[in-house]
């Protein structure tokens, strides 16, 4: 191996299944010493995606599941904001601008692609600073950014905020929905159907805020956490180093994803966030329902840019259930498999989403749809 | 969604604070703005929705292949040394 880093070993080096072979391995030996099955959340969506497309839950010895965590923005996004989204993006003097992973989410009257089908003019974007562009070129046309994404995608709206603002660029809005990890974590281990007996902490989420976060899991609720890489190398040493950790009777924050994750994370990016959003005092999770202090706001210095405000008297607040049949939030909690509800692969399918696990690619009924091998 | 691909920077304009980026042989540009540290050209950083958010420590990730590419020379040797007896 050379002394510079390359492509090849960044992507090939931490995918070799002979790595990944030789984990098993240890794995196996680890898990054979256990007293009782544990129960592994992979909080991020990301990680979900990795271990079906890996197939790394077929390698894992019988007592040690993967449970599907809540970490994908988009499938957690109760149906009342994305009809936020919808109606905003069909007032005729709006052009609503967000990312990619929005078009297909389906609110009450249809999703983003729908709206656009009937003459909206929404404009989904590779970054947000796009939409210094779009309003430049549409100085007539109110434009709003439509915020998702949880700590990693935070700094990049509070960089736009900030240009706005630097700029006094009058014709940007704000619609902002950005979530944090930790506080759906604690929520999921408050339910005392919960089954998590540790954590495989978040990749870039966690680049951002640092492992600290993470530190009141091992302290307050007794459950390990190893803040995991994408690759199946990843996260196939982070399973082997939690349960090395319940095997030797210790409890903490340990970091496998040690060459981008720090403790303190990015603080430039941390404080970018502080100046510009505050913690809004609850947020509506679909599948898990209500958490307090999940989710972020525009602080009040910045309200004139804020489009819930604004638009508040056509933005309705109620709150909207997903489909009776749906049990995304068993799934969610650990108490079920996407392959035990009913409408799994018939009436709920990533074209047609009944429920929120099926919306995104990063989904666990999405990721199981596509790679388990079970349809 | 908070997906990211390692990539490596080409040219840096020190004005702008954009950095143009190698992705898999694309070519991007990104903000360096959220840069926590100063990177230079043939860092790799991560990249997100069109901004780098960290510099990947270098001598870290080679470190984590280094191990198991000796564990791999050793499993292998010892693989030989069975069937030899055998």
């Amino acid at each position: 191996m050379n002394d510079k880093l390359t492509d090849k070993d960044l992507f090939e080096g931490f995918r070799d299944p002979k790595v990944v072979g030789y984990l098993k391995e240890e794995i196996d030996k680890e898990a054979a010493k256990l007293d009782k099955p544990l129960r592994l959340m992979e909080v991020c969506g990301g990680h979900t995606h990795t271990i079906m497309k890996y197939g790394l839950n077929q390698i894992m010895p019988k007592n040690i599941t993967f449970i599907h965590g809540p970490g994908c923005p988009v499938c957690v996004m109760p149906k009342e904001r994305i009809d936020h989204a919808y109606i905003l993006s069909m007032q005729p003097d709006v052009i609503l601008v967000t990312l990619g992973d929005m078009i297909k989410v389906p609110g009450s009257n249809g999703s983003l692609q729908d709206a656009r089908s009937k003459g909206a003019d929404v404009r989904f974007v590779y970054s947000p600073m796009d939409t210094l562009g779009i309003a430049a070129d549409n100085p007539k046309k109110k434009i709003i950014f439509f915020a998702i994404g949880f700590e990693t995608t935070t700094p990049m709206t509070a960089a736009l905020i900030k240009q706005v603002e630097n700029l006094k660029i009058k014709n940007i809005f704000f619609h902002i929905n950005h979530i944090t990890v930790p506080e759906p974590m604690r929520a999921l281990l408050a339910d005392p159907a919960c089954q998590i007996d540790g954590f495989i902490g978040p990749s870039h989420v966690s680049v951002i805020t640092g492992s600290k976060i993470y530190e009141p899991f091992p302290a307050e609720y007794g459950k390990p956490v190893v803040v995991a890489g994408f690759e199946p190398v990843d996260v196939m040493q982070s399973v082997l180093m939690l349960v090395k950790q319940v095997n030797e009777g210790r409890c903490a924050v340990e970091t496998e994803y040690t060459r981008s994750v720090t403790r303190e994370g990015n603080t430039t990016a941390q404080n970018m966030i502080d100046h510009y959003l505050r913690k809004r005092s609850h947020f509506r999770w679909r599948g898990i329902g209500d958490i307090p202090e999940s989710a972020l706001e525009l602080r009040p210095e910045f309200e004139h840019l804020d489009a819930e405000k604004i638009y508040a008297d056509i933005l309705p607040t109620e709150s909207i259930d997903d489909h009776k049949l749906c049990i995304c939030g068993d799934i969610l909690k650990g108490l079920a498999k996407p392959n035990d509800c009913k409408v799994f692969g018939t009436a709920c399918k990533p074209s047609s989403p009944l429920g929120s696990c099926m919306v995104s690619s990063e989904g666990a009924c999405s990721a199981y749809y596509k790679y388990g091998n079970l349809l | 969604m908070c997906l990211s691909i390692p990539s490596k920077i080409t040219t840096i304009d020190t004005e702008t604070n954009v950095a143009t980026v190698d992705t898999m042989g694309v070519s991007r540009q990104v903000s360096l703005d959220l840069v926590n540290e100063p990177v230079t050209i043939g860092d790799y950083v991560l990249i997100h929705v069109g901004f780098a958010m960290s510099r990947i420590d270098e001598a870290d990730a080679l470190e984590s292949l280094k191990v198991y590419e000796e564990i791999l020379a050793k499993m292998d040797e010892e693989e030989a040394q069975a069937r030899g007896s055998a």
